[in-house]
């Protein structure tokens, strides 16, 4: 937990995040990362052994849906803030042969 | 026009008073002060002024057009509306026009309330100040040097400088009650749940909640009575029973218990803060409350807290801005592929604060991280809980500042993590689900400024009624 973050932690974070950052911001980005978890840190020392997590302030169970057929939104509408369509579709680039790994 | 309103929402449903004409002062308000606060992202005033038009007319064939007739409301530009753009404030949703509304303007509409425009905000909500938002700061009615505080600076601004009667904001860590605090108007989270979320663009889904800005406590009720309640398309909306608390905000309560944790008497509360705080305990004593010294140990883990599951929530919902079906997309280089699209759509998009966020969310929830983090956080949450749980036993409502300073000068806080620790009193209401309110408590005076001081109330989960009820007593008391 005390390992300082890196520059090549960085990178890898803004890839997982699927943002670009040149690497002239790389170095300030750390800094100001590190900073913050410097402060969240003091979690650490808190005793959390045995207390269940809570995810949710609700306790509520999974809520189901009537079964039944409603009307979609019109295609049209839901195209309207499309950046880049074709025909009734959404246009993208390229996606299959090197896709830049994971 | 500070008359309560209910009486206001009275004359127009009564033919007394037209709603045309509440929305034609408004507008020549706006129009005289609105280029110096930039409350609003997008006015929509010939919207307005045509369902002003179409109360009146209902009145005028003898209908009624709900409790909130003629109401002017302005709604937090991360709320989604049909009309106009919502655009969150950032240049990643700068021309998104919503397909449909958010349930809160659906019910606020069928309560016969008028919507004037989108007001600015940090941007996703992201911020303290509204000086993340891609399109300018929201200056303060006292001080327009200063910020309105956030992210929802543009409400309660609007609602400060006499823009609209009521306003909608939406609270992740505090940002309706730090703002209300910091322009010196009332500002109301509820309990997690009481009002659905659908339609509001997700920042931290285990903690956000809409709730009103308004001018006091009574009008604030008003207007939440009006959206709160289950909602098939949120099912995170509560099955709690609700009935309308507006009618009865005024009744005082009798042997009311007022907690006082020792952790917000904190040193570093400015000293105009801890004056209010200090005026407010004696008008709870002069109104017959009993005060009780209460302890909150966790309070200054809340940030930490905050800080791990706010930004992890935050880098997951945000994933779907991916420049594919909506946003901004990126000019792409011959050659390059879909990955790079994502990357410099997102890059090009979101503003510093957002991307930190999105970094800081990523990084806590990666593998080799994650329990350390975001799990570690998650069961501080438990005991932060049940921290509150234990102070509820003792005491009916928890009283404290609502900020530990008043507004800020713009400009004048380069650190996040400085501006992240300002959140220390409201993001334990968020990490617990419970309901908080802010309410004018003074003024410090600053450079010949008079800066609003705000204190916080906040209560048991579900226990809105107490409350609205107590806050009304603060707020008469401390008038």
């Amino acid at each position: 937990m005390a390992d300082a973050l890196t520059d090549a932690d960085i990178k890898k974070i803004a890839k997982l995040s699927r943002l670009s950052l040149p690497d002239s911001q790389v170095g300030a980005v750390r800094t100001q990362l590190s900073s913050i978890l410097g402060h969240i840190a003091q979690l650490q020392a808190v005793e959390v052994a045995g207390v269940e997590p809570m995810a949710h302030p609700l306790r509520i169970v999974n809520r189901l849906g009537a079964d039944e057929p409603k009307a979609a939104m019109p295609v049209e509408e839901l195209l309207r803030n499309a950046p880049a369509v074709e025909d009734r579709y959404l246009a993208v680039p390229k996606v299959l042969g090197d896709g830049g790994g994971a | 026009m500070n008359r309560p309103l209910v009486e206001i929402c009275g004359d127009v449903r009564a033919g007394k008073v037209t709603a045309r004409s509440r929305v034609e002062a408004y507008l020549a308000e706006i129009a005289r002060r609105e280029p110096e606060i930039h409350a609003f992202n997008e006015l929509h005033a010939d919207a307005a002024r045509a369902q002003a038009d179409a109360i009146d007319a209902t009145v005028r064939g003898g209908g009624d057009p709900g409790p909130l007739a003629g109401a002017v409301i302005a709604i937090k530009d991360n709320i989604v509306m049909r009309e106009g753009r919502t655009t969150c404030s950032s240049r990643m949703l700068e021309n998104y026009r919503s397909p449909f509304d958010a349930t809160v303007i659906d019910r606020l509409r069928a309560a016969g309330a008028v919507f004037i425009g989108k007001t600015n905000l940090d941007e996703f909500a992201m911020g303290s100040s509204t000086e993340n938002s891609a399109f300018g700061v929201t200056r303060n009615p006292h001080d327009p040097a200063r910020v309105a505080g956030g992210s929802s600076g543009g409400s309660a601004a609007a609602v400060s400088a006499g823009f609209c009667d009521a306003a909608l904001g939406s609270d992740t860590g505090g940002s309706i009650r730090q703002p209300a605090a910091l322009c010196g108007c009332v500002g109301f989270k509820p309990t997690y749940g009481r009002v659905s979320r659908y339609g509001l663009v997700a920042f931290g889904s285990s903690l956000d909640q809409i709730g009103p800005f308004a001018r006091s406590v009574e009008d604030a009720t008003l207007v939440y009575d009006s959206l709160v309640g289950r909602d098939p398309s949120d099912s995170t909306t509560a099955d709690v029973a609700h009935e309308p608390l507006a009618a009865k905000v005024r009744e005082p309560l009798t042997r009311l218990r007022v907690g006082i944790p020792r952790e917000y008497r904190s040193a570093a509360n400015a000293p105009a803060v801890a004056a209010a705080l200090d005026r407010a305990i004696a008008a709870a004593r002069a109104f017959g409350a009993e005060i009780v010294d209460i302890d909150l140990p966790l309070t200054d883990l809340g940030i930490s807290t905050y800080y791990v599951i706010a930004p992890a929530e935050a880098s997951s919902n945000l994933a779907r801005f991916d420049g594919i079906r909506y946003g901004h997309r990126a000019k792409l280089a011959p050659g390059e592929d879909l990955e790079a699209l994502y990357s410099k759509s997102r890059a090009e998009g979101f503003g510093p604060e957002v991307q930190r966020r999105i970094l800081l969310g990523t990084y806590v929830l990666s593998s080799g991280y994650y329990d350390a983090y975001y799990k570690r956080a998650l069961q501080v949450r438990r005991l932060i809980k049940e921290e509150f749980d234990r102070a509820f036993e003792k005491c009916d409502v928890i009283l404290g500042p609502t900020s530990p300073i008043p507004a800020f000068p713009i400009g004048g806080m380069k650190d996040p993590l400085s501006m992240y620790l300002c959140d220390v009193y409201t993001v334990n209401t968020n990490i617990a689900g419970i309901p908080g309110i802010s309410l004018n408590a003074g003024f410090a005076d600053e450079g010949g400024r008079r800066l609003p001081i705000g204190i916080q109330l906040q209560s048991k989960a579900f226990d809105e009624e107490t409350l609205l009820r107590a806050a009304t007593m603060f707020e008469r008391a401390l008038g």
